[in-house]
């Protein structure tokens, strides 16, 4: 096993200087002008000015030279200068990653506690009026854009009823928790500061809800069918025939099984949402890496683009990894060599 | 005489088709087990053999109609609360199914399905007392070094070994009845032989009531006091064992046992022509009279009523009059 989790850790790296390369070459097919975000708008009729940015930022070199530089640069740790915030990218990246991460974890967690009830409420009801008010209110958290129900949710919570402070991860003005982790929630905790902490959840709350709604349907789905599915194997009815009642066999026999397709699912949703929170961040101005990878998109800051691309490669590998070590846990079927 | 262990009268399941019409897999049987004796209900495939033991225990998907009458010591299970139901399944009446691979959970290990089965009708016991107890059923039913073999799971046994843990499983809280639904089917012929020889056993120690369900009449010759033959829903033919071998009225009983290889092997096996209808399309008459030699006007128009004739009870308009030897063992 550890063996195993070593060889796919090792592999990794290769990965991605694979993925780099493509988003390298992706990036620069792409027609528009970098130099937009660089010189300032008057400035653009000045040939001098402008060779001189571009000399300055290495966009006067060929393609390939300019290939090997990003490279060269990224095999020592190096991502690069945003055009647009003209800070290093790592820096950018170190500084909103959390954000990102504390919003999409507080998402799974909430998507997850609501998709493994609904889905054991349904299958355990199927047919009757709890079935259908639970794949109801998932089928509408998957299907209402985020853009929409961010907004109302936000007008309703926030605005209309003041039960839920307005966007942002603290009020203005207030200073934020000692850095340990990024999270403002856990490093408020950390300071022992609770009334911080309660501030920093109570705006973490509603976007982590709504997105967190978002993947309450597929996960709900998920569990849903695979616990029905379940509830008509075979060993279903050993278990009823050892005099198990229902709701034993469902929790102690179909819920463990259905943990595998389920797992599948979360590993892959939390990778995405990695960089595909980008809606519920712009809404509740939640300063993460969506929001920075559409700005570095809009304005072709290639090494933007890239250190987001890593970023979330990088979700995506390890996520992957941990779905398999998760699977290897929840199938004994499965060995891993 | 003593009280039947199991009583069932006139048991009739209906299926809903999908034109709302209803049909019958079983079309009201009778049969009756003395405590520690041994029936074999035989039958093909949709002769409603499995689904009458099913009825009774209430495992039957929903929306299947069950009547008639099915006692289990006296108590009617037939529309008794699941509450109640639960207590008597797998506590007083252990049952073993076809595919043991199937039937255990595929990641649980043997030891905590078998520790379940304990658990669920009496809490009192530690999981590590029930888990000691595993074992001791493990070695009951001749699983080697059972302290190892609970800590496995259902895919690290053998097919046979997997009988044995779910043997072991069903007899966990010493039931009176023991409903086995195939219980050899899918295991190779040696391994069937070892299986029946160990229920065998276990009859002989425990005194266990059984249920033995197969479509294989040379299953059941050598452990069942009783046999049943069942065909299309009913039951044609019910009598001790040496009758229904050696004094065989009824036609179908006839054609299964002249289907049954034996070792002198004289001749050709000689198969029953046709297939079992569908409960959907069940002939007038006797539902046998298209596959059978014997039919005459009556069959086609009369369905036969289980009558005594010979050493058995048999439903046939025109019963055979056999009398083969036994062969001396």
């Amino acid at each position: 096993m550890l063996a195993y989790i070593v060889r796919r850790l090792i592999a990794i790296p290769f990965l991605l200087l694979g993925v780099a390369s493509v988003s390298f070459v992706l990036s620069q097919m792409t027609k528009g002008d970098p130099l937009a975000a660089l010189v300032p708008e008057r400035m653009m009729s000045n040939p001098e000015i402008v060779n001189a940015v571009k000399a300055q930022w290495g966009l006067d070199q060929p393609l390939p030279v300019r290939y090997v530089t990003y490279i060269g640069n990224l095999l020592q740790g190096d991502l690069g200068t945003s055009f647009t915030t003209r800070r290093p990218v790592s820096t950018d990246i170190a500084e909103r990653l959390p954000a990102t991460l504390e919003l999409v974890i507080a998402a799974m967690i909430i998507g997850t506690a609501l998709g493994l009830t609904l889905g054991l409420l349904s299958a355990r009801f199927r047919g009757s009026a709890t079935d259908g008010i639970s794949r109801i209110f998932a089928l509408i958290g998957s299907s209402l854009p985020i853009f929409w129900s961010g907004l109302i949710l936000l007008y309703i919570f926030s605005v209309r009823f003041s039960i839920v402070p307005g966007t942002g991860r603290l009020p203005p003005r207030v200073t934020p928790p000692p850095d340990v982790t990024g999270f403002y929630t856990i490093d408020a905790l950390l300071a022992g500061d609770l009334s911080l902490f309660g501030q920093a959840l109570a705006h973490l709350a509603l976007p982590a809800f709504v997105l967190g709604w978002a993947v309450t349907g597929i996960i709900t789905r998920i569990v849903r069918s695979s616990l029905i599915e379940g509830l008509s194997q075979d060993y279903a009815r050993t278990a009823r025939a050892k005099g198990a009642p229902e709701r034993t066999v469902l929790i102690g026999h179909a819920l463990p099984n259905a943990m595998i397709p389920l797992l599948t699912i979360l590993g892959f949703t939390f990778a995405y949402l990695i960089t595909g929170a980008v809606l519920t961040e712009a809404i509740f101005a939640w300063p993460g890496i969506g929001s920075y990878a559409v700005r570095a998109a809009a304005s072709l800051d290639y090494p933007a683009i890239g250190g987001v691309t890593i970023v979330g490669s990088v979700a995506f590998l390890l996520a992957n990894l941990l779905t398999d070590i998760a699977y290897a846990w929840a199938n004994p079927r499965i060995k891993v060599h | 005489m003593t009280a039947p262990l199991l009583d069932i009268r006139d048991l009739r399941i209906s299926f809903q088709a999908r034109d709302g019409s209803w049909a019958d897999a079983l079309c009201g049987i009778d049969l009756s087990l003395e405590p520690g004796k041994v029936l074999g209900i035989v039958g093909e495939s949709g002769s409603g053999k499995s689904i009458a033991m099913m009825a009774f225990l209430q495992l039957l998907p929903r929306g299947t109609r069950v009547q008639g009458s099915a006692k289990f010591k006296g108590q009617e299970l037939i529309g008794m609360p699941a509450s109640r139901i639960q207590r008597i399944r797998g506590k007083a009446i252990g049952c073993i199914f076809q595919d043991p691979l199937s039937a255990f959970n595929p990641v649980k290990t043997l030891g905590q399905q078998v520790v379940e089965a304990i658990r669920l009708h009496d809490r009192s016991i530690s999981k590590r007392a029930a888990l000691k107890e595993a074992e001791r059923l493990f070695e009951l039913v001749a699983i080697p070094q059972p302290e190892r073999r609970v800590r496995q799971y259902p895919h690290e046994f053998s097919g046979g070994m997997r009988q044995r843990a779910m043997i072991a499983m069903a007899l966990a809280n010493k039931p009176d009845l023991l409903i086995a639904d195939e219980p050899t089917t899918a295991l190779d012929v040696t391994v069937q032989a070892q299986i029946l020889d160990l229920l065998g056993d276990l009859r002989a120690e425990l005194g266990i009531g059984m249920v033995l369900i197969t479509h294989d009449l040379g299953v059941v010759a050598g452990i069942a006091d009783e046999i049943a033959v069942m065909y299309g829903g009913s039951v044609v033919e019910r009598g001790p064992t040496d009758p229904i071998f050696y004094e065989t009225s009824h036609p179908y009983t006839a054609g299964l046992i002249g289907a049954v290889p034996t070792l002198d092997g004289t001749g050709a096996l000689k198969q029953i022509e046709g297939t079992p209808p569908s409960i959907f399309s069940r002939p007038d008459g006797c539902a046998f009279h298209p596959r059978c030699g014997r039919a005459g006007d009556a069959c086609r128009v009369q369905t036969p009523r289980l009558e005594p004739h010979g050493g058995t009870a048999c439903a046939c308009h025109f019963p055979l009059t056999t009398l083969r030897e036994p062969v001396p063992s």
